[in-house]
């Protein structure tokens, strides 16, 4: 019975890691008095000990942005780390958030969305912030997320490029999700657009890991992507470098996201589309301490209940181009970027850009389609961004292939 | 761009054996483990032990044996932390092998994020690492078309896993200290009336066990090019192990088919798109398979075999008859 036992236990573990992707330590943190007017508390998904990843880019972010306003975050603030997507254990994390005085409390995941809804009513001395989310109120809840579309685009134009320079007109890509969150199919979109823009001849190949990460098949699908499929630069939506590392092993290029993963892959890796959390951390909190001690001001000061910032803001951006990249890259990408930032062209939109391998850039109004042949916005046409954060970006653009 | 069909079905009997060759290991451990009447369900933080610390001295030395040794020793280790707490202060086994998967874990991740704070050695930065984990073409064999780079042309620790398991396999079935290790797993009160030392049998393959199972986490590290991040290098294949077990019936050589039958469905959810591109008309159907079945493919074939395992007859069954029962020598 006993060896029953242990069989039927071996079994629940073997599944259960399905459902957790991580093994790792960690405990709230901090103590000590406080020392200034702020008082943050953060939900992590994973650890806060990682050292690479969604919950190390955020605890990171805010940090940073602490320290830009002066807070000091060993004493100011306080974290429940590995608070998985339920409601009743976010709901515990904020009771304790809130007993050890946060004025204002960060979700990172995008499951928190319920918990932090329920909370921001039950506390409404309290300000409530939700990353990733659509939900808010009008008073002491927002929600923040940003423009990746903009950062992948460029990122696509350094693909676009190398792959004219290579002749391989094939880019393959390694998604965490494809058209089931707004998100990812936002990040391969705009990627795709910013490829065809420099290279109208290249296609994009997409692996779907349906995991937002899983290191082990990151750099197997990438392998597949680079093998079958002839695919001369990598680009993905997950956290590891696996398969920049496998674009080095294979002699062929890549585009990273989340960190510059120029040092994991120094032969492969061009560019990387990186998000800089501290711009809306510091944002968010300066917002609190303007609203002084009336947390229902918050939604009002942050100028809306939805934070959604992009290029302008910094909030997303390139990594330093690497000396990897093609002739004219930096030329290219500055001048988009410059148009994005300036508020003259949008990537979601009738007008499409074209890339010269010179690099210089001219628009012309298109229509944009999707890759079933359905037209999304008619030749210049407005942009469908919303689309992004309200989820109904359920589609992939013409020229990308989910294979 | 013409599709090399041929190579894909290459690259999938290829990608077979790297992915899983760490899983031959785990198992090929654990059995030994098992034979000797212990049940270590720590398989996970063994390896992950060996891992963490079988590459970050194998690259600081730069040498293959050094990290192979090292991986060797730190399961090793563990296994008599393990014997330690089982067989000599009686304590449960289940729970002991539960608390080892969570202890290494913790250490792995302590000591990675440890040195990674100050130094992580990259793997390209170390030649004998990197070329000692690239592949060797077995001379004649791999010019067999399709099958020949898929089966023959690996890494030398994917080699070495073969060597190890056929070893294990002609040790325990036919050489008298294979009998000796047998029959303490089966009746260790016998045994000791004969004059084997049960113990000492005990201690000495608990701790050769976990020592190829820290090899195996070693292998995963390679295979990850030693990138170390938020998540265990070892991804849940220590679990995958200790059911495979079940499924080769305790017998090291079936664990080398056990592993690629079960390399198999594993390595379906990243090639069979592949597949399904290349033959369409045969294979296309793999591409309408939603990917949370591929994802959840391995562990349902994990189900399986525990299942249909434990309805099997005894008979002819490898199940050592006092695996998982503590001996104490007074109670005899």
């Amino acid at each position: 019975m006993k060896k029953f036992l242990a069989l039927v236990m071996a079994m629940a573990m073997t599944l259960s890691l399905v459902a957790c992707g991580n093994a790792g330590s960690g405990s709230a943190s901090g103590s000590g008095a406080e020392t200034a007017e702020l008082t943050v508390g953060a939900i992590y998904i994973n650890s806060k000990n990682d050292t690479a990843g969604y919950t190390f880019a955020h605890h990171n972010g805010i940090v940073n942005g602490m320290k830009k306003l002066g807070l000091d975050p060993d004493k100011q603030l306080f974290i429940v780390d590995e608070v998985p997507e339920d409601k009743q254990q976010v709901l515990a994390a904020v009771d304790t958030l809130v007993g050890q005085g946060a004025d204002i409390i960060f979700g990172i995941s995008f499951g928190y969305i319920d918990a932090m809804e329920e909370a921001a009513g039950l506390y409404p001395e309290v300000i409530f912030s939700h990353g990733t989310g659509y939900k808010s109120n009008e008073t002491n809840f927002n929600n923040y997320f940003g423009r990746a579309y903009q950062a992948r685009y460029l990122a696509g134009i350094a693909a676009g490029l190398k792959s004219l320079e290579t002749g391989n007109n094939n880019v393959g890509y390694v998604a965490a999700y494809t058209t089931a969150y707004a998100e990812t199919a936002s990040g391969i979109n705009g990627f795709a657009l910013g490829v065809q823009a420099a290279n109208p001849d290249a296609k994009v190949y997409v692996k779907n890991l349906g995991n937002w990460a899983d290191e082990v098949n990151e750099k197997a699908y990438a392998e597949e992507l680079i093998n079958t499929f002839g695919c001369g630069v990598i680009s993905q939506h997950c956290d590891s470098a696996q398969p920049q590392i496998a674009a080095e092993n294979a002699g062929v290029f890549g585009c990273g996201y989340n960190s510059d993963m120029t040092g994991d892959a120094p032969k492969a890796h061009l560019t990387a589309a990186i998000w800089n959390w501290d711009v809306y951390y510091a944002t968010a909190m300066q917002a609190a301490m303007d609203c002084a001690g009336d947390a229902s001001k918050f939604v009002e000061t942050m100028g809306g209940p939805a934070y959604y910032g992009g290029l302008k803001e910094g909030f997303v951006d390139v990594s330093p181009l690497s000396a990897n990249c093609a002739a004219n890259t930096d030329k290219a990408i500055e001048a988009v970027k410059a148009m994005m930032v300036n508020g003259e062209w949008d990537v979601f939109t009738g007008v499409k850009l074209s890339i010269a391998a010179d690099g210089t850039v001219t628009s012309a109004d298109a229509a944009l389609v999707d890759n079933a042949g359905n037209e999304i916005v008619a030749a210049g046409g407005p942009s469908v961004e919303d689309g992004v954060i309200t989820g109904s970006m359920n589609y992939l653009v013409a020229g990308v292939e989910e294979v | 761009m013409e599709m090399d069909k041929l190579g894909v079905i290459t690259t999938f009997i290829h990608n077979i054996v790297v992915y899983n060759i760490p899983l031959l290991y785990g198992t090929v451990g654990e059995i030994v483990v098992e034979k000797s009447g212990s049940l270590n369900l720590g398989v996970e933080g063994i390896m992950a032990v060996g891992a963490i610390f079988g590459y970050i001295v194998g690259c600081y030395t730069n040498s293959m044996l050094i990290g192979i040794l090292t991986a060797f020793g730190m399961g090793a280790l563990m296994g008599l932390l393990f014997a330690a707490l089982t067989v000599s202060l009686q304590a449960n086994q289940n729970i002991t092998g539960l608390t080892l998967t969570t202890f290494g874990l913790g250490v792995y991740f302590f000591v990675g994020n440890a040195i990674k704070a100050v130094a992580w050695p990259a793997m390209s930065n170390y030649s004998s690492i990197k070329e000692g984990f690239s592949d060797i073409a077995i001379p004649g064999l791999s010019r067999i078309p399709v099958l020949g780079h898929g089966l023959f042309n690996h890494n030398m620790l994917v080699y070495l896993g073969i060597v190890i398991a056929l070893i294990m396999w002609y040790y325990l079935n036919r050489t008298s200290p294979g009998l000796r290790l047998r029959a303490v797993g089966e009746n260790p009160g016998s045994a000791d009336s004969v004059g084997i030392n049960v113990k000492r049998i005990k201690y000495l393959y608990i701790m050769l066990g976990c020592g190829i199972m820290g090899i195996g986490g070693f292998y995963m590290g390679l295979n990850m090019s030693g990138s170390f991040s938020s998540a265990c290098w070892i991804n849940g294949y220590g679990w995958i192990a200790v059911a495979l077990v079940i499924f080769a019936n305790w017998n090291p050589a079936m664990a080398i088919l056990g592993t690629f039958v079960f390399g198999f469905f594993n390595t379906l959810r990243v090639s069979g798109s592949s597949l399904a591109v290349a033959f369409p008309g045969a294979l296309g159907w793999l591409a309408a398979v939603p990917t949370q079945l591929y994802q959840a493919l391995p562990f349902i074939i994990t189900a399986i075999v525990l299942v249909a395992s434990s309805v099997r007859k005894r008979e002819g069954s490898g199940l050592p008859a006092s695996l998982g029962l503590n001996y104490f020598r007074e109670e005899r």
